[in-house]
């Protein structure tokens, strides 16, 4: 039942085979037995049940709220919600209960959804790898999966001995890697994640799920703890991507507490069938492919547009000549905003507070020391360095002019015919985490959001969806980029590849009993990308 | 001064107080200077607390460095993707509000209806030479 799409899930509820309580039950007790994987900060198990209590009763007298009725969903840790601790897995915000629920949060609970808990992420959701959190670092499932243990043993590796206690797992991707790893584990239907450089995109990769960004004013950020406002969507991420557009479908639509909404009415989210994709442009934009690019990840992005031309679609490289300099304009931009954001946090309305009362400054001084950890001040002294008086028009104005660059480079591009652009999501597969923290922070950063960051800089939809296993049985994942506001075609797109790929369900030994075959009923042709 | 003793305290815990000097390791334009240092602790409310988060930054601003590579003539630099848009405005009724108790919840120190802080006005002193990271 747990290895079900949402959709599924929510026929099965309907239909009275499964009852809200007893699918939440489930839920609690899979979250329980994926402790190790450390993907929860808070489970919030009463409040969970009692809404499963509600959805009981409304399906009993038939008057369900939806297709999120009753389905137990997670939220990232940086997202509001109401009488329950919020913490950005930072030391400033431990024991924060926020005392309103933010706008995506509400939405769910009012189709009915039920909050199991808060997902682990890194501080302040910054990183690429949910590994520099106060709860410590986020395990990728897949460490532990049937498909990545196999080809260890195949490959002799040295034995693992105490596999969930060993050192060598590997990290879920970030910074909403704990939402990744609670959909992933199958402890939940769909989580919440951010995404700001490629938050919510890079953990799907990792984790094999489909991980959406959606357009910049197509989803409210009120209640989302601000990085960087000019950049930041809540993200969605899912098992597949029809789940996905469901739950786009309840958050999508302007927000009178945010502002940065559109108002242009929101079209509704059911994906059309598609059969054809002759009438379809793909384009690959030539300065993606780097040399740090994984060969494995190169082939199956090669044998991906192949895919799409030999189904009739037209596939055409393109140029986003500003590329090389996106990372650097966006460590400048996100910095900037970041030393602004991070200025609420004084120890005074909420939050930690240190005992030191010499004087106001003193007291803010050292509570944001205990607060934030290195990464967080890192960022903050960063951003004031490039908003001095004397670097504002050297740093900060001219990344601003870049950032105009780089958003123009893809108009150019959709203008010139193209629909969708398909892009690798990441550079590889997921890493040990001994490996990933050798390097620092930004340095990481920086490496690892070279394909995702620029579409936050353009404030355009982007979705990963799970490719192929690697050599190693590691999930891979491709991604695609559409048009601004053009999220539905986006999907239509994606979910359509998704059914040409096939990619198989995460068996988690010790777990397999839960791990029902997802895609039994699904009697589609099947295309491996890695034959 | 009991203001000082606790001040010190405060900035001595700041873990590794290891002397060196900024000219040392420094790459690049050298330009994170001690005034800077002290300026941008000033500025941000948070210190550098190391070497290391100094060598950061210098590294971080050779990285930002790379931006004057790219022609921006007669670019207007970009604030939102939205610009072309109307930020939306609501009217100025008030809908909600009242909220005083809840909000005063989350704070350690409150007083009837204050949050409480310590006295204003009283900048972050600078650092003495002897006490100084930055100083070998």
């Amino acid at each position: 039942m747990l290895g079900r799409t949402l959709r599924e899930v929510s026929v099965a509820l309907k239909q009275g085979q499964i009852t809200p309580t007893e699918l939440c039950r489930k839920c609690l007790s899979r979250i329980q037995r994926t402790k190790f994987l450390n993907a929860y900060i808070t489970v919030s198990e009463e409040v969970a049940l009692k809404q499963a209590e509600e959805s009981e009763k409304r399906y009993k007298n038939g008057r369900s709220l939806g297709d999120l009725d009753g389905i137990p969903v997670a939220v990232k840790d940086n997202f509001s919600t109401s009488g329950i601790e919020t913490t950005c897995a930072s030391n400033m915000l431990k024991g924060y209960i926020p005392p309103f629920n933010a706008t995506v949060v509400q939405k769910l609970l009012d189709q009915g959804a039920l909050l199991l808990g808060k997902t682990n992420l890194d501080e302040f959701a910054m990183g690429s790898g949910s590994t520099d959190g106060a709860f410590g670092p986020v395990k990728n499932p897949w460490s532990f999966s049937k498909q990545y243990r196999e080809q260890k043993r195949e490959q002799r590796r040295p034995k693992l001995h105490r596999e969930r206690e060993g050192t060598d797992w590997l990290i879920a991707g970030g910074s909403s890697g704990g939402s990744a790893a609670a959909v992933s584990a199958l402890t939940c239907f769909a989580a919440l994640g951010s995404d700001t450089g490629g938050s919510t995109r890079n953990p799907a990769a990792h984790c094999g799920l489909v991980g959406f960004k959606p357009s910049y004013g197509l989803v409210s950020r009120h209640g989302l703890i601000p990085l960087v406002n000019s950049m930041d969507v809540p993200g969605i991420l899912t098992r597949c991507v029809d789940d996905t557009a469901i739950v786009l479908g309840v958050l999508a639509g302007h927000d009178p507490k945010d502002s940065t909404t559109v108002q242009d009415p929101v079209k509704p989210f059911t994906l059309p069938s598609l059969t054809d994709v002759s009438k379809l442009c793909i384009g690959i934009p030539k300065e993606y492919l780097v040399p740090e690019l994984s060969s494995e990840i190169r082939s199956l992005w090669s044998k991906a547009a192949d895919l799409f031309e030999s189904a009739g679609a037209k596939v055409i490289e393109v140029s986003l000549p500003h590329t090389s300099y996106s990372i650097v304009c966006y460590h400048v931009l996100c910095t900037s905003e970041v030393a602004s954001n991070m200025a609420r946090f004084d120890g005074l309305e909420y939050g930690h507070r240190c005992d030191v009362s010499v004087s106001t400054e003193a007291m803010y001084a050292a509570t944001r020391r205990e607060g934030f950890n290195d990464v967080v001040r890192g960022r903050i002294l960063s951003g004031n360095f490039f908003l001095l008086k004397e670097n504002y028009e050297n740093y900060f104005i001219k990344a601003q002019k870049v950032r105009r660059l780089i958003a123009n480079d893809f108009v150019n591009v959709f203008n010139s015919g193209v629909d969708i652009l398909l892009t690798p999501t990441t550079l590889s597969e997921a890493v040990p985490f001994l490996e990933f923290i050798k390097e620092d922070n930004r340095t990481r950063s920086a490496q690892d959001d070279i394909f995702t960051q620029a579409v936050n800089m353009a404030g355009l939809p982007a979705v990963s969806v799970p490719a192929a296993l690697s050599a190693q049985g590691l999930p891979v994942g491709l991604q695609f980029i559409g048009r601004a506001f053009c999220d539905q075609k986006l999907l239509t797109v994606a979910r359509w590849f998704e059914q040409q790929v096939q990619f198989p369900v995460l068996q988690l030994q010790g777990l397999m009993d839960d791990c029902s075959s997802a895609f039994e009923n699904e009697k589609l042709a099947s295309v491996s990308l890695k034959q | 001064m009991a203001a000082r003793a606790v001040w010190l305290a405060f900035r001595g815990g700041l873990g590794r107080r290891q002397a060196f000097s900024t000219k040392a390791n420094v790459q690049g334009s050298g330009r994170i200077t001690v005034e800077v240092i002290e300026h941008l602790e000033r500025l941000a409310l948070v210190d550098f607390g190391s070497r290391e988060a100094v060598a950061r930054l210098e590294k971080a601003v050779a990285f930002a460095d790379r931006l004057r590579e790219v022609d921006t003539d007669g670019v207007e630099p970009m604030e939102s993707v939205l610009e072309d848009r109307c930020l939306y405005l609501r009217s100025d009724n008030v809908a909600e509000g009242n909220c005083a108790e809840e909000l005063l919840q989350n704070s350690h120190r409150v007083m009837e209806e204050y949050f409480v802080a310590p006295p204003g006005n009283i900048s972050l002193p600078k650092l003495d030479k002897q006490e100084s990271f930055l100083h070998s």
